[in-house]
């Protein structure tokens, strides 16, 4: 069905490109539609290229398609190709898939904005460019999916243009990740003049032959780029602004999909990064300090949708974590249930946010048990599975599994992460009790729709199950998930320690969720956020933020603005000025007087006899 | 088709003579149709000789003797690069023409002239292969500008066109010091005087004086490019200009620069150009991260485009100076796109302008609403500039990079930050004038584009789109035709 991929890309291009050519004309029941059809058309091409790749002959190989060539130019090729193996499929399924839901769960969202045919633009353009991004053989292509979901990305953050802050954290995203995306350009130059080539294979095959210092180049630049798409440390300060955006975005962009393409784009390339192993490293230790600073940070917010932001960079520091183990299978296993979960929890904070005027401040909520119990019951799913609840929730299995390869590579990784899956346990769940028990202290008008409802109880769903497609050996072994990757990520290795650590990492959440109650509780009053200066430090992202004002942004548009007229202008100038004035000096030689000029023309000719003597 | 060549260059001038005479007697809009006719005919002729010429190298030709005594001819050739550059000026000069000058009252018809006498020096530029007659229209395309500085630029333009005359005057001089010495040097040598390119870039390569005799001509360039440190004519020059030639100088003749840079720099003294290849790639990396810092602190958005446009055409330094085949066919591309591109943000600027009564950014703001559709074209040509890939901008600068990464990391590493520092810029100037609350509310209502403003930025948008993803056929023009002599069969001696 190799017709059919391209056709995946193209459906909501095209929704895309209608709605912009109607300019805005098009009523909104009529934008609804025509988005449902078209990611429903890609979501249905998804699974239905899934099922027959599967079950085809060549299901463990890969599936190209060469759409065209984009250079060849002087021994340099490279094309826009599409590729379809097991590793590119789990990512479309998540894209075209839990994409689907958002969409049709956005309609609702969106309905009453005037500017809805604008906002399903930039989602479908969005959606066209992150299935390029994981469908893509070429590197290139990769790199056009990679920038096109960034300024998409910008362009939702801003979406709400008439309000300045959403036009700064759109700016701010975009600059941010775009410092990962120039290193990502380098590492594709440092590839393409290696390699002459920048397809995945090509690269890939290249690598064990080619010189040890630009392989290393070549991986820690990339995985800069990976790491600024990702916010993870020190590249994370974009993350929580990024919430200025309505919040499908949130759900689609910043916690599913664009913020988890560097994480595939390291498994897609892991037999490179496996010859560098202190590049891997690097990625491990970026990973775990990212987990606990993030979950740190998440634990004092005080608005939901930054708690939420908080803890997907938290949970993506696990998946890089993982990678840095060398833990292919985990890193994915745990990118596709953290879709499930984590949009299903942006998609319950949106509908409660919508139900209580656009208020985020969760100190502001409470006892929204009563007045929505569909919600209610969504996000507790959501927050059991991030919480990693044991046996029931989906979280639980791919946290296990990265923690334990984590365990095998170095037991420090694994303290981390069983650290940080205690504070996240704790960290949500003050959220649920703060934002669900104890008095109400808003009104919720309205109800949630059955638009919205379906999508909540498909993922609300996914989010307890998903997890049993993969379940270690010691609770029954089940290996569906990383039996469908092998062919590409290579077999799971031997499991170490078992059972020990899995007992550990049951108990741990449980605990957490015990403290949260104990601390937030409802007790009558109405709960206060903490205000001590550290607290108040560390909810201002540990301070990062203030720091690169300080050290970046401020000396760079200050020292700008000094120079505004342009300092070498000015010396030309300068010589100008220099000009006129010996001109208007000599001018003044030329007075008229006979006797002056005589008397020059003498003192001129001593001076040439003497210097002539 | 022997005198299709040299009719691109009398087309445009004597079209332009028609205007200003049309425009003494008849209505004021009799001109502005004159000129629209006349560039349509230059299309015609112009789809005519790219459908009977082939590739690769020279693909057309044409000579007849000028000046015998001194051995100047009138001698045309077209390769690739100037077929390529030539429908650029054309592309530009339309919306240019369609767009700026429509409603000009003072002296329509001098305008007119003086706008299509530029047009007609560009496309002499791009064909002569006699470096006197080159000179000629170098001087030709840039005379007509300064009187349209004069006559109908903003305040300041007294101050700001004696600069620029300073500066272009002052370089062309050295460059004319140079293609004399060429001369006189091939006359010493085989006492033939003549001023074909052809026979002088024989002699270039092989004199001890050609670092000094390319020097002449490398200032000349970089000064109308402009690149640093001799930009500062440029932000003055264009922030003073009517639109239109604002949009003709930042679109089309700081291409004339660059093209001067492949064909009568690198080409014509490669050894020369290899020995002072670290220096310019330096200067094009200083000059695409200082201009880049410099547009974030501007006020004015027809200065802070000003700064962006230098600050790409860095990236066509480094492509033409590393020395490569990608590097030099990106510099072509980058040439393209960045005339689209900067042409398209000029005319959005100068509607901005038109329709507020300010371009300061200070005063600007929450236009979004205002203008819808045009503040979408704005964030794409915003979106070309700052490199997203899928746009024509990235094609060159990814490949003028690839070119420039072959001769120094160092400075490749460097160059491609530029895309961190133009997504300041560049977004600044989106979040400036089209985000946030309406700040002028109720001073002057906006009203709709017109059709022509939005089918030629349309039009812009998809040629950039189509380059964006499909450069191939524009590469494959791309290659300079060379110099060897077995290619010169089409530019045997004309017939005396």
């Amino acid at each position: 069905m190799a017709a059919l991929l391209p056709l995946i890309i193209l459906c909501p291009l095209a929704v895309a490109v209608i709605l912009l050519l109607s300019r805005g004309t098009m009523p909104a029941r009529a934008t609804c539609g025509l988005v449902g059809v078209g990611m429903g058309l890609c979501a249905l091409f998804g699974v239905i290229e899934a099922v027959t790749f599967l079950n085809g002959p060549d299901s463990t190989g890969a599936l190209h398609v060469v759409l065209w060539h984009w250079i060849h130019v002087g021994g340099f090729d490279t094309s826009f190709a599409l590729t379809l193996d097991r590793l590119s499929l789990v990512m479309m399924l998540v894209v075209s898939c839990i994409g689907f839901l958002i969409l049709v769960y956005a309609c609702s969202y969106m309905r009453d904005d005037p500017d809805i045919a604008r906002f399903f633009v930039y989602m479908n353009l969005f959606v066209a460019s992150m299935l390029l991004l994981v469908l893509s053989s070429d590197m290139i292509a990769v790199y056009f999916g990679w920038e096109g979901v960034g300024v998409c990305s910008y362009l939702l953050i801003g979406f709400w243009y008439h309000e300045t802050p959403n036009a700064n954290a759109a700016r701010k995203a975009f600059v941010v990740t775009r410092i990962g995306d120039a290193l990502f350009l380098v590492a594709l130059l440092l590839l393409a003049t290696g390699v002459g080539s920048l397809d995945f294979n090509a690269v890939i095959q290249a690598a064990p032959h080619a010189p040890h210092a630009a392989i290393t180049l070549a991986t820690l630049l990339l995985l800069g780029g990976a790491v600024a798409k990702s916010a993870q440390l020190p590249l994370q300060t974009w993350l929580p602004d990024a919430m200025a955006g309505p919040t499908p975005v949130s759900a689609l962009i910043h916690a599913a999909t664009m913020v988890t393409a560097g994480v595939y784009l390291i498994a897609r390339l892991h037999a490179v990064f496996l010859l560098t192993p202190g590049v891997m490293l690097l990625c491990a230790v970026i990973g775990f300090v990212t987990i606990l600073f993030a979950a740190g940070s998440a634990l004092v917010q005080t608005d939901i949708k930054r708690v939420l932001a908080y803890s997907t960079m938290s949970q993506l520091g696990y998946m890089y974590m993982a990678l840095g183990c060398g833990a292919w299978q985990g890193a994915m296993f745990h990118l596709v249930t953290h879709a499930f979960f984590k949009a299903l929890l942006f998609m319950a904070a949106g509908s409660i946010i919508l139900r209580v005027h656009h208020e985020q401040d969760i100190f502001k909520m409470g006892g929204l048990r009563q007045e929505m119990p569909g919600v209610f019951w969504a996000f507790i799913a959501g927050s059991a599975a991030l919480a990693g609840l044991p046996l029931i929730t989906a979280g639980y299995f791919s946290k296990e599994m990265i923690l334990t390869s984590a365990y095998n590579v170095a037991p420090l990784f694994w303290l981390g992460g069983i650290l940080g899956a205690f504070l996240t346990s704790i960290y949500i769940f003050r959220c649920v009790f703060i934002t669900f028990w104890g008095e109400a202290r808003t009104h919720a008008h309205g109800r949630t729709g059955i638009v919205q409802a379906v999508p909540l109880a498909i993922l609300g769903v996914l989010a307890i199950i998903g997890g049993w497609m993969e379940v270690p050996d010691s609770l029954g072994s089940v290996h569906i998930f990383s039996n469908l990757l092998s062919p590409v990520l290579g077999e799971l290795p031997e499991e170490h320690g078992g059972a020990v650590l899995l007992l550990i990492g049951s108990i741990v959440p449980l605990i957490g969720v015990s403290l949260a109650w104990m601390l937030w509780k409802p007790t009558g009053r109405a709960p206060e956020a903490l205000d001590q200066p550290l607290v108040r430090v560390l909810r201002a992202d540990w301070g990062f933020d203030a720091l690169y004002d300080v050290v970046f942004v401020r000396p760079y548009l200050a020292l700008g603005r000094l120079n505004r007229n342009d300092f070498i202008d000015r010396l030309y100038d300068l010589l100008a000025s220099v000009t006129q004035f010996f001109g208007r000096a000599f001018g003044l030689m030329q007075t008229g007087q006979v006797r002056r000029y005589a008397a020059w023309i003498a003192v001129g000719t001593v001076l040439a006899l003497c210097l002539a003597v | 088709m022997m005198f299709a060549l040299p009719a691109l260059v009398a087309l445009p001038f004597f079209g332009g003579l028609a205007a200003w005479l049309s425009d003494l007697r008849g209505p004021a809009r009799t001109p502005w149709l004159v000129s629209l006719v006349t560039l349509a005919l230059q299309a015609l002729l112009l789809v005519d000789l790219s459908a009977t010429t082939f590739g690769p190298g020279w693909r057309a030709h044409f000579a007849a003797p000028w000046v015998s005594m001194l051995g100047i001819d009138i001698r045309f050739d077209m390769d690739g690069v100037s077929l390529v550059l030539l429908w650029l000026n054309l592309l530009i000069a339309i919306p240019t023409v369609l767009l700026c000058t429509r409603h000009v009252r003072d002296r329509p018809g001098l305008y007119q002239f003086l706008l299509l006498a530029t047009i007609a020096g560009v496309n002499g530029v791009f064909l002569s292969t006699d470096m006197f007659l080159f000179f000629c229209f170098w001087e030709l395309m840039l005379l007509p500008l300064f009187g349209v500085l004069l006559i109908w630029g903003h305040a300041d333009r007294a101050r700001v066109t004696l600069k620029f005359f300073l500066f272009t005057q002052g370089s062309g001089l050295l460059m004319l010091l140079s293609i004399l010495a060429l001369a006189v040097i091939n006359a010493h040598d085989t006492g033939v005087l003549t001023f074909n390119y052809f026979v002088l870039a024989q002699v270039a390569g092989h004199s001890f004086l050609a670092p000094t005799i390319m020097l002449g001509f490398l200032i000349a360039f970089a000064v109308k490019m402009p690149m640093l440190p001799f930009h500062v004519w440029q932000p003055d020059t264009y922030a003073e200009s009517p639109t239109a030639a604002s949009v003709l100088l930042a679109g089309i003749l700081s291409k004339t620069g660059a093209y001067g840079m492949i064909r009568f720099v690198a080409q014509m003294f490669p050894s020369a150009t290899a020995q002072i290849a670290p220096l310019m790639i330096a200067l094009g990396v200083i000059g695409i991260l200082y201009c880049a810092w410099l547009a974030v602190a501007q006020d004015d958005v027809k200065r802070v485009i000003a700064y962006s446009s230098i600050s790409h055409l860095g990236y066509i330094v480094l492509g033409v100076f590393s020395g490569t085949r990608v590097g030099t066919e990106g510099a072509v591309i980058q040439m393209v796109a960045h005339g689209l591109s900067t042409g398209a943000l000029f005319i959005i600027a100068g509607f901005v302008e038109e329709r507020t009564g300010t371009r300061d950014m200070r005063r600007l703001g929450g236009l979004w609403p205002a203008m819808p559709q045009f503040s979408a074209f704005a964030m794409f040509f915003t979106a070309a500039s700052l490199g997203l890939p899928g746009i024509g901008n990235f094609v060159g600068e990814f490949m003028t990079l690839l070119g420039a990464w072959q001769i120094s990391h160092v400075a490749t590493f460097l160059a491609a930050f530029g895309a961190v520092l133009s997504s300041v810029y560049a977004l600044t100037m989106m979040k400036r004038i089209f985000y946030g609350p309406a700040v002028i509310e109720g001073s002057q209502p906006l009203g709709a584009p017109s059709t022509p403003h939005l089918a030629v930025l349309g039009v812009a948008t998809v040629l950039l789109l189509v380059l964006g993803f499909y450069p191939q056929p524009v590469l494959d023009l791309s290659t300079p035709g060379s110099l060897h002599p077995q290619s010169l069969s089409l530019a045997e001696e004309p017939a005396r």
